[in-house]
């Protein structure tokens, strides 16, 4: 029988196997940031322990830092002290750290890729949850909790059971005004946010195929939402070229080399996955969620349902309670009153350059706060670079500086009791985005016709 | 690390799917660069007002246990182990739900808090029970593998061989990971650098 891109990869890192218990699974790019590694460095430290392989180790600071100011010391205290701490701890340890204000800094999963630190075929760890975006390579990628951050930083590997194997197919073409992102939050819709809960899951098809990079990232970024360990995309000539020139990648004939190996890194003819999944692009329209979860999604022009699937009917009713809704009502139409466009899901150059094209010479709504949020330095610098940013400010736009930002909301970026944002980021979770927030999860064409209409309602123009 | 072998207690019984890890510990308390201190901040968001005062409809209310019960998918979202640490600091001992998502699932076993994994049909059983008995006490037993409730009955649940003698003997992953630093070893002079 065949193997799978995934068999290939984790088989290739399995240093060893322990009968009736896991694999010691041998990790090659230890991600790091400051909210999820402190106390393993301590633990480490009160082991008399430095980290291994600091050599195979990033860190950034991300999720604790101001999106104003970011020249000034941060004024929130303890998310000064933690950001102070990373830079100690990645210091005492020879870590690679990119500093706020750093040009390589950014949210860490936009960072990795970006500076050529993630490559293909490789183990990618973080204490983070959507570090499965670095699949996008062809990487198993996945996130850990801070016991296994120690455990990584302490012996560069970790004890995994292998997981289930599924295969998500989606087969012809995208109309125009359907993003990555409503790829994915439609296919979440149909799988339900615990669909895929100890799965890793290939992308497969046409429509990822097509796919740029980013929007592979985007795809891959919210595979946790429907409970997968990871998700995947073979890597092919594109992933090469994003990779070729890259910061920390390889050059000259050590890339060659590299070029022909990850070139063999797909799944074979007759693997067998766990579960199959097969969707038509034509079935996907731009999509919103109504509820607090990422499943609870319908198109934006669509009305909200019944039933979610994964969701018992108590759980289905607390969610639309929550987000001031009800059964059968349309989603186009609702007014919003935050927009936020960043992440580490929509954060890219190309989810503002989708966001910039979508305005069609309008001006942002009267009455709308809205947040754009690079997820980079880079991409920061790349939205001027190319006039973005000109466009962005002439119609009444503000740009901010990179973090995670309301995301999760652990900076000042919170959104109000009450009030609806369209949020281009990865969770609707109750409080997420701040205490009593309602978030409407979408793609950067629905957050632009939010932001200059005030309403949720179809991308214009497509 | 603690040892777990028996649990017996009464349930927090929180009949809720999908309950997130942004609602075990929402994401502003996780400031902190220390493990302790998060027992207090457990469902914080469910528990209390903006403004600090008691929340009117806290489905914790008035439960006592060491044994949590819950919906389908407990723990989804993000990989913060404050979770399982806010869990365990608020006394908690193991978790009951018809599934649990990965990195909490594993973030638990590290922490000596027990995910035990039951058919839905069995969640469903135990459930009822809770409804019209909340007093009723719950047996886990992690050398038989079974859990049982009276009027509910008792079921199998699983866990591999390794992590049960890990639990049952108090040891941890990363010992063991440190203590065969060779076949690491071997295993970096085997392989081109990736």
């Amino acid at each position: 029988m065949g193997k799978t891109l995934f068999d290939k990869i984790w088989e290739n890192h399995v240093v060893k196997h322990i009968p009736d218990g896991p694999d010691v699974l041998y990790i090659d790019r230890h991600l790091v940031h400051e909210v999820t590694s402190p106390q393993a460095f301590s633990a480490l430290k009160a082991r008399g322990l430095k980290v291994f392989r600091p050599e195979k180790t990033f860190a950034t600071c991300d999720h604790n830092t101001p999106t104003i100011d970011q020249d000034k010391p941060i004024a929130d205290e303890s998310s000064r002290r933690a950001v102070e701490q990373l830079a100690a701890n990645t210091a005492e340890n020879g870590i690679t750290y990119f500093p706020l204000g750093d040009p390589g800094n950014g949210i860490v999963h936009v960072i990795g890729p970006e500076q050529g630190i993630v490559l293909c075929g490789q183990t990618v760890v973080c204490g983070d949850s959507h570090t499965a975006t670095h699949g996008a390579f062809g990487n198993i990628a996945f996130g850990i909790g801070t016991s296994e951050v120690e455990m990584v930083m302490a012996t560069q590997c970790l004890l995994q059971s292998k997981p289930k194997q599924a295969r998500i197919t989606v087969n012809g073409r995208l109309a125009p005004d359907v993003t990555p992102k409503d790829v994915i939050l439609y296919i979440i819709s149909r799988l339900g946010t615990d669909g895929c809960t100890g799965c890793f899951v290939e992308y497969a098809g046409e429509v990822f195929r097509d796919m740029s990079m980013e929007g592979r990232m985007t795809v891959c970024n919210m595979s946790i939402e429907m409970g997968a360990k990871g998700g995947m995309v073979a890597p092919d000539s594109k992933t090469f070229e994003y990779v070729a020139g890259r910061r920390f990648a390889p050059e000259g004939a050590a890339l060659q080399e590299c070029i022909s190996r990850w070139s063999a890194l797909k799944t074979d003819e007759d693997a067998v996955f766990d579960k199959e999944y097969v969707f038509d692009a034509a079935d996907i329209r731009p999509m919103v969620t109504y509820g607090t979860n990422p499943g609870m999604g319908v198109p934006v022009d669509g009305t909200i349902p019944e039933s979610a699937v994964g969701c018992d009917a108590a759980t289905f009713d607390k969610a639309l309670s929550y987000m001031g809704f009800h059964k059968g009502e349309a989603m186009s139409g609702k007014k919003v009153d935050y927009v936020f466009v960043g992440s580490c899901t929509n954060g890219r150059i190309e989810d503002f350059r989708a966001f910039a094209s979508a305005l069609k010479g309008r001006r942002k709504a009267d009455g709308v706060t809205v947040w754009l949020v690079p997820g980079s330095k880079s991409v920061e610098a790349r939205i001027e670079e190319e006039g973005i940013g000109d466009i962005l400010r002439g119609a009444g736009f503000e740009i901010r500086q990179p973090g995670c930002s309301a995301c999760l909301a652990m900076n000042a970026d919170k959104i109000p009791e009450g009030k609806y944002a369209v949020s281009t980021s990865n969770r609707n979770f109750e409080g997420r985005q701040g205490y009593g927030s309602r978030t409407i999860l979408a793609g950067p064409l629905v957050a632009a016709e939010a932001a200059v209409t005030g309403c949720l309602g179809i991308p214009a123009g497509y | 690390m603690d040892k777990i072998r028996t649990i017996e207690s009464t349930a927090v019984f929180v009949p809720v799917d999908n309950i997130d890890t942004d609602q075990i510990i929402p994401a502003r308390f996780l400031k902190t660069t220390v493990r302790e201190g998060f027992g207090e901040k457990l469902f914080y968001d469910w528990r209390f007002n903006p403004d600090g005062s008691p929340a009117r409809d806290n489905p914790l209310e008035g439960q006592k246990g060491v044994i949590l019960v819950a919906g389908n998918n407990f723990g989804c979202g993000s990989s913060r182990e404050h979770a399982a640490w806010a869990l365990h600091d608020a006394g908690f001992k193991a978790v009951v739900s018809s599934s649990f998502a990965d990195i909490f699932r594993n973030n638990a076993l590290n922490n000596c808090l027990l995910p035990v994994k039951v058919s839905e049909a069995y969640l469903e059983r135990l459930s009822d029970v809770l409804r019209t008995a909340p007093d009723t006490v719950l047996k886990i037993d992690l050398g038989a593998q079974t859990i049982s409730a009276a009027g509910a009955g008792e079921e199998k649940f699983e866990i591999n061989g390794y992590k049960k003698e890990c639990l049952m003997k108090g040891y941890s992953d990363i010992d063991y990971l440190l203590s065969d630093k060779d076949a690491i070893l071997e295993y970096e002079a085997g392989h081109r650098p990736n």
